[in-house]
């Protein structure tokens, strides 16, 4: 059966093919798909297969090894980013093996259309020592999902499968099955103290991991998806790697390359074809999507014989996406006559919905800011980040998850004063929590706006753990009751929230101010959900 | 034969209804396809674009290269000039002549529509106003894809059904409007395209 998916959604039907009994993920662009899509599925529904949204990565991750030590196949899915978050139970759960299946699936964005950086998750798995897989497009990225499942068991070990924004967010006709694989049945780990990470279990389960290395090599030796593509020309030999090999074969129109090629989606590196092509061809292109991983690895690191070429010796462009003219030039292929971009042209940057309660809350910042100059707004990660932008401006200072709270904490520390976190309801119980309770500890004059649009909104609206919920965690964690607020962000209630805001920045603690009001983009249905869940009241 | 189609407009235009369209008349005429999109961040009010590949032969990158694109489909003039370096020599401009206005520098929009009137092939229509007066203003976009229907690697009638498919659970009469969209469009393009 042929079937119109996303790379994602094609993955995530792989997953559901592949006996999956449980997907954990918190969302984030360019990886939010292949969760949605379980949540949607019917299969999935009349499978019972857990698709639930998680808090965090790392709790996402740690569910799923759980789900994993009693015998189940297990999905974690997140963006590039989100594997700092969970790189705890990442690094150690390498080390301990898995039982049911488990695949981790990272959705990396090159060239930062959605994200703050752009880290190439490959080298995630190297340093935990796993198997890698890299789809090069849709059919693959069904059918490596199906494979991961089963290499995982095979090896015992955790697989990542790394997709990229291109492929994550590009739909194709994707042959799938049209029957599931049978979900495992409980069945706890034979080896008692596999998942007992104290030093004496450990130094042996680190061990056989450095033990079975080469066995893991071998694999990606064997595996049909790494494949060398004979070429007649041996003046380059190319390595291709992920999506890097369509970019490649788009230059030559009818599908023959005159290189030879080394097409790779499974890593460890398999050392026979690299040394193979490095044997046979006068120099080696490497073309990989993200960071220049295995041009580092496989080139001479003094550069003295160096006879490898890429992004690390920027014969291909160093950051930002590749394409098929970025090749084409690596290539030297003869250069187009492109027209120009005109001048009238001007840029459009993503800006806040028409509507949104951020705005207002923006509002009421600037002016807060008029009467005292020395005001830092330390930001965070959701729609609000556009803050930082014109027209508003209103954020210092913005770096990942959670750090509002303890940026403008550690900045009051340091003296400055008014020190004000901005944070999303998501983001907040994602990792913002913490960080108020170690201001609370210290009664850190700081004052906490959560802007609560009720959603996880930048990503498409997803529920937010925080919904419903917001004072209660704030009550708990030890905010002061009279230090506790309420606002509704809305240009009629400008001056009344600016009082309220100003008050609470003269306070010599911590103070938390939920601005609430629901995402502009919620569909009808939710927000009339939302008006079922009880409105929280302070007293 | 592959044919490139760039779709170009601002986030929240329904670009993706267009793409939609097209693929769903792609995969029912068992051709090949790839179709990029944007989601996330650049979503919000920003410029977003989607590549559409159709072709009788399978297809590598999920990207058009530099020079072409066949035609760039777009709901707002400004945006359809930022793809140009995707265009190929002589390839078609379709555009809405609407104005999405919310940056303080937008150009002057006779310099637009001038630059966009320099191309041999351009379709330059009004399609909000041609959906508006048929009584759904929310059609602007299927308006542009009858108007570049005539010179799609897709046959009328699929399109057609893609519409009727897409479109069948908001209703009939929806259906209905759309498929008058779809015609009036095509109507007005053979104006331009002789």
């Amino acid at each position: 059966m042929k079937k119109l998916l996303l790379g994602n959604e094609a993955l995530a039907q792989g997953a559901i093919d592949a006996g999956l009994s449980g997907v954990y993920a918190y969302p984030g662009t360019p990886s939010t798909e292949i969760t949605e899509y379980i949540q949607k599925s019917k299969i999935a529904k009349e499978l019972n297969i857990h698709s639930q949204w998680s808090v965090n990565e790392k709790t996402a991750m740690e569910s799923a090894l759980g789900m994993s030590y009693a015998g189940k196949r297990t999905m974690v899915v997140m963006k590039h980013v989100g594997l700092n978050v969970a790189a705890d139970v990442f690094m150690n759960m390498s080390v301990s093996g898995i039982n049911g299946g488990l695949v981790v699936v990272v959705a990396d964005d090159p060239s930062m259309h959605s994200s703050q950086n752009e880290q190439d998750s490959r080298y995630y798995g190297k340093f935990a020592m796993i198997p890698i897989l890299e789809p090069s497009n849709q059919q693959e990225a069904y059918d490596i999902t199906k494979y991961a499942f089963d290499l995982s068991e095979e090896t015992g070990l955790p697989v990542l499968l790394r997709m990229v924004t291109r492929l994550s967010h590009s739909r194709a006709g994707v042959e799938i099955s049209e029957t599931q694989k049978a979900q495992n049945e409980v069945k706890l780990p034979t080896n008692s103290t596999q998942f007992s990470l104290i030093p004496s279990y450990a130094r042996g389960l680190y061990k056989h991991l450095v033990a079975i290395q080469p066995e893991l090599e071998k694999n990606a030796e064997n595996s049909i998806y790494n494949t060398l593509i004979n070429g007649e020309n041996k003046s380059i030999g190319i390595i291709a790697s992920g999506i890097g090999y369509n970019y490649l074969m788009e230059n030559y129109e009818d599908g023959t390359c005159p290189y030879p090629i080394l097409k790779i989606s499974q890593y460890p590196l398999p050392k026979k074809q690299v040394k193979y092509l490095f044997d046979t061809c006068e120099k080696i292109l490497v073309l990989e999507e993200g960071y220049p991983f295995i041009e580092e690895m496989i080139s001479d690191f003094l550069g003295e014989k160096r006879k490898v070429i890429g992004r690390l010796s920027l014969d291909v462009n160093r950051v930002g996406e590749l394409n098929p003219d970025t090749i084409a030039k690596a290539l030297n292929l003869p250069i187009k006559d492109i027209e120009s971009k005109p001048k009238v042209v001007a840029n459009r940057p993503p800006e806040l919905c028409v509507g949104c309660g951020h705005r207002d809350l923006f509002d009421a910042i600037n002016q807060l800011k008029k009467e005292t100059q020395s005001q830092q707004v330390f930001g965070d990660i959701g729609c609000y980040a556009l803050g930082a932008l014109e027209p508003y401006k209103s954020i210092n200072a913005l770096i990942e998850m959670g750090a509002s709270i303890t940026m403008a904490k550690g900045a009051a520390d340091a003296g400055i004063h008014p020190a004000i976190a901005v944070i999303g309801d998501s983001t907040f119980t994602h990792s913002g929590m913490t960080g108020l309770l170690n201001a609370v500890i210290e009664k850190t004059p700081i004052t906490v706006i959560i802007s609560d649009n009720s959603a996880i909104a930048m990503t498409g609206a997803q529920d937010s753990s925080a919904t419903g919920r917001l004072i209660n965690i704030c009550k708990g964690i030890g905010v002061e009751k009279d230090h506790l607020k309420i606002i509704t962000p809305l240009h009629k209630n400008m001056d009344e929230n600016v009082d309220l805001i100003r008050k609470e920045l003269n306070y010599q603690g911590v103070s938390v101010i939920v601005s609430q009001r629901p995402c502009v983009q919620l569909s009808k249905e939710k927000k009339d959900r939302l008006k079922h869940i009880k409105t929280e009241v302070l007293n | 034969m592959k044919t490139n189609i760039l779709l170009a407009g601002v986030g929240g235009q329904g670009i993706l209804t267009i793409a939609a369209v097209l693929d769903t008349a792609a995969l029912a005429s068992n051709l090949y396809l790839k179709q990029s999109e944007i989601h996330g961040m650049s979503q919000r009010g920003g410029a977003v674009h989607s590549h559409v590949r159709i072709s009788d032969n399978s297809i590598y990158s999920d990207l058009i290269p530099l020079g072409k694109a066949d035609v760039i489909i777009s709901v707002e003039p400004m945006e359809l000039l930022r793809y140009l370096p995707y265009l190929k020599k002589d390839g078609y401009l379709i555009t809405d002549t609407n104005p999405f206005e919310n940056i303080a520098d937008y150009p002057e929009l006779e310099n637009v529509y001038n630059e966009i009137k320099s191309h041999p092939n351009h379709i330059l229509i009004d399609a909000k106003k041609i959906a508006k007066d048929l009584g759904n203003s929310r059609a602007t976009n299927i308006v542009l894809v009858g108007a570049a229907s005539s010179i799609l690697p897709l046959s009328e009638e699929s399109l057609l059904n893609a519409i009727k498919s897409l479109f069948k659970r908001k209703g009939e009469r929806i259906v209905e409007k759309n498929i008058e969209a779809f015609n009036k469009g095509k109507e007005i393009a053979t104006e331009f395209v002789s």
